[in-house]
Parts: structure tokens; sequence; C-alpha cells
């Protein structure tokens, strides 16, 4: 394989902006992303006609950068409308950071949004089950998370409590965010008691079914600190598929964060330990678990034990989905832009009561279908060049 | 060389009471779900072979549906000859299927379609 050589550093977040968070009655995806857009634009002073670099995938758009675009009445050098599901989002950053640093685009913009819980109360999804599987009626996605969960209990002997404590953890974070739609106590009898929706999986093992949207700015690091005191440098991208449907998936308590991970951290030349925030695609609590394991935080089979005692809840020893995650903040669908958006403001200190010290390095990780695809990112301000 | 179209060919084989599996010939590999070219290596010496039916459940669950509808299982199983493919374990309690059971394929029938399920099979019972 040709050397990896990611421009480290060389590109920056300097605007990140949620809009429409929990429920947006009355506007559609694609306003809902425009929103989010134009604040997050506004923070560093553009216009959207200086967006020459467009990153987009709509849940309800097939043809989403097309429309983003003519709604704005903007003619970017580049539409990128890559969809890999959920972590689709920061594969755009990692194609955003060489198009900077190639010439190719001057001002990325990356957005989303959906309004799925006012327009139609459920998920919307573009997947369709194949032929092969649809007779089953397997409830997607949650059913394929299910089955990965059982097949992590069976070889780990996870108990149902340690995935109760990555719902505690994510819902007292979210506790501590004015934005997060679940806010209200929940308690381990809470979770216990909960109503099985695929077992192993409850409830509240789930994530939420929100509206809401997000959008993130990128320049180049040249740019970057003429715009905002603080930028934020991609210092390590990487991307890694290995399937569709969770049938396909070679181990079901392995996902590919494996690889983009180790690639991510390579290129940034950082390792987990390093990391002072944590932002992980948690659309069902197996994925904290499976994520801090792929991504090297804690040995495989050890996330259920890693997660006991609050160690990933505030006040605990690592920092995990600090806005409360998908599970208790937003799930509009598709969440990956959502931490991009977190580790940007916890790096930049705008995080409120949930701010994490000193946080100066940040992982962002996107997952997409089930337990499909994975994006890594490996974020840091300007001490960490 | 015949066109191959995977997937009317599988569902044809399976009205006619045959659950078959491709392999290349090459390779000796089976794989499912039915394509034009074998995984990773492109192949498309493909044939059909018929498959033992005998497989171990690597994954399942138990789908929580609103009463009054009875909840159902969904599993993936192990193939004997390697391929893993999603089904339904009848005959027993969804949740007391187990991760590791041994299950024997039957071809049953769902809204007058062809299905490919799975039941426990009977050296699992005596283990039992």
């Amino acid at each position: 394989m040709t050397r990896d050589r990611f421009p480290r550093g060389k590109s920056a977040i300097v605007g990140a902006a949620t809009y429409g968070m929990g429920e947006a009655p009355g506007m559609s995806s694609m306003d809902l992303a425009v929103s989010a857009s134009v604040k997050a634009l506004s923070q560093v002073g553009l216009k959207p006609s200086e967006v020459d670099g467009l990153f987009i995938g709509l849940p309800d758009d097939f043809l989403s950068g097309l429309t983003f675009a003519e709604y704005l009445g903007i003619q970017p050098r580049i539409t990128e409308n890559n969809r890999t599901g959920g972590s689709a989002f920061l594969t755009h950053a990692m194609w955003a950071a060489l198009a900077i640093e190639s010439g190719q685009c001057d001002v990325a913009l990356i957005a989303y949004g959906s309004n799925q819980r006012t327009a139609s109360g459920g998920l919307v999804s573009a997947m369709r089950p194949s032929s092969y599987e649809a007779p089953y009626k397997l409830s997607r996605p949650v059913g394929a998370y299910a089955l990965a969960t059982s097949r992590y209990m069976h070889e780990y002997g996870l108990k149902r409590e340690q995935l109760g404590e990555v719902a505690l953890a994510a819902r007292q974070w979210a506790q501590l965010n004015p934005d997060a739609f679940m806010r209200d106590p929940l308690s381990m009898e809470d979770y216990l008691k909960s109503r099985m929706v695929s077992d192993p999986i409850c409830v509240r093992d789930c994530c939420l079914v929100t509206d809401g949207a997000a959008a993130v700015v990128m320049v180049s690091a040249r740019r970057a600190k003429d715009l905002v005191a603080r930028p934020v440098y991609l210092l390590g991208a990487a991307a890694a598929t290995d399937h569709r449907d969770i049938t396909s998936m070679p181990d079901l308590t392995t996902t590919a964060a494996v690889h983009s991970g180790a690639r991510a951290f390579a290129q940034a030349g950082v390792k987990p330990s390093d990391i002072d925030v944590v932002e992980l695609y948690d659309a069902f609590t197996i994925n904290t678990l499976l994520f801090l394991e792929d991504l090297g935080f804690c040995k495989k089979g050890e996330g259920g034990a890693f997660v006991e005692g609050g160690r990933i809840a505030p006040g605990g020893q690592l920092a995990v989905n600090t806005n409360g995650g998908g599970l208790s903040c937003v799930h509009p669908g598709m969440y990956g832009l959502f931490t991009m958006v977190e580790a940007t403001q916890q790096l930049m200190g705008l995080a409120g009561q949930r701010q994490v010290q000193d946080a100066k390095l940040a992982l962002a990780h996107g997952n997409g279908g089930e337990l499909s695809s994975q994006a890594t990112l490996v974020l840091g301000i300007e001490e960490t060049l | 060389m015949t066109d191959i179209r995977p997937e009317q060919a599988y569902f044809a084989h399976l009205a006619q009471g045959k659950f078959m599996l491709q392999r290349s010939s090459s390779s000796g590999r089976f794989f499912f779900y039915p394509r034009v070219a074998e995984p990773r290596t492109g192949a498309q010496d493909l044939e059909w072979v018929e498959a033992s039916g005998r497989g171990t459940v690597y994954a399942t669950t138990v789908v929580r549906v609103k009463p009054p509808q009875p909840p159902y299982n969904v599993v993936l199983v192990d193939l004997e000859e390697g391929p893993r493919i999603m089904s339904r374990v009848e005959g027993i309690a969804p949740e007391l299927v187990r991760i590791g059971m041994k299950v024997k394929a039957r071809i049953g029938t769902q809204d007058e379609k062809s299905i490919l399920l799975f039941d426990v099979a009977d050296d699992e019972e005596a283990v039992a």
C-alpha cells in the first residue's frame, strides 16, 4: 500500500453549529441543514456564496448536494454527496482536508439536517433489506445491533448493567447540555426495567429519534488563524468499510474502526491515551463499547468493565460523548456530524457546563449502516500541531 | 459463458425444495448471498451445490412487536459450508434459541413464497 500522506494539521474547523435540536416542527430537512450552515458560517463572518466545497447527505433527498446549492444560490467547485450512512460526514472531513490542501476548494462546508421526528415520527432511512433477508422481518437497524450485542455477550460475558452504564453516562452528560433532548434522570433500575425492543436491546440501549441539524466549516490552517482565535486542526482522518448488512460482518464483535482508528492515530502521531475528549457514534449502547475497544482505549472484551463505576460519565476518567450522544442528546437519523461539532466546541472551550478542562486533543468517530462503515477523526488545538 | 442470474436462480431452487449455495469451482469456497462473481477474487467459475442444511447459531435476537402479535426470533446461522445466513429457528420459543445451538435447514412457506427456515437439529436435542 502507498504511504499515507494525509495533510496533518493543514486544514482546520473554524465554525461548528447545530440547529433545531430535538423538535423543529414545520421545517424541512433542507431548511434545518441550511439554518445550521448559515449559523456556522456567520460565526466566522463568511457568507454562503464563499463556500466552494460543499459536502452534504440528507436522509430524504438523494441529490441533496444539488438542492442545497440551489437553495442558497451557490456554485461550489466541489459538490460531494457521499453516502456511507451516519459516518459520511467524517469522511467528508477527510476529503475536505485533501481538497483544501490541493487547492480544489478554499471554504468547505459540511452540512446535515433531518426533520424525521416531527415529519414522520420515525426513523427515515434509505436502507432497504435484501430479498434474502426481508422475509425474516428483522427490525432494522435495531435488530442488527441486537444480533451484535448477543454475540458480544456470548463471547465476553457482557452484563446488561454494563450496557446500562453507557446509557447512564450519556444521560448524565446530557443533563449538562441545555441542547440535549432527554435530560430527565435515568437510574440503573429505570434502565433495567425499560421495555425490550429486540433482545438483548431495550429502549434505553437505543438512540433517540429527533430532528436536528449540524454544520461544520473548514478552511486551510493558514486562513483559519485569521478567522478564529482557536482553530481546531484536523490531525488525522481515515475511513474503513467492510459490509452493509450485519450478516456479512466478518466478526460481530469487532468493527472496521480497528482500521480507521489505527490509521487516523498514525497520521496524527498520537495514541488513545493522549486523547482528552472522545465523541463516538452511539446509535446503540453496544457501539460505545465496541468503539472504545476497536479504537484502542481498552482491550477487546474489556469494554464492559471499562465503563463501570461511571468512568465515562461526567467526573470520570475519560470524557466520552460529552453532549449526551445519540442516546440522550440528538439523533436525527444520521449522527456523525454531531460528533464533530461537539469535539470542536470542546476544543474551542465553548462547551459550557460540560466543558472538559484543558481539552487539547479530541477524537470523533462515525459509524454507518449496521456497524458497516467507520470513520475516525483526530482533532487538536494549535499546540498539538 | 452463461449469464448468472443469482437471485432468480436461488429462489427458483428454493421453490423446487432445494437450498442451493454457490461455490467457485477453482477456489472451492462457498459464499452467500448469491452473486455473479466470487467475493475478493472476482472468479466467475461458479456452480450451484445443494447445501447440507447443517449449521450453528452464531447470533440471535427476539423481535418484540406490538402485542397481540407474538414475538419472533431472528438468527444468524453459520452454515457447515462456511457462509453465514440470516433466518429464523422455529419449533421452540424464540427466547430459547441459543448461540452455539446446532440447527438444520428446512424449506417452509411464508406469504405464499418458499422461505428457508431452521429447526433445532436432532443431535442438539439429544444434548439438551
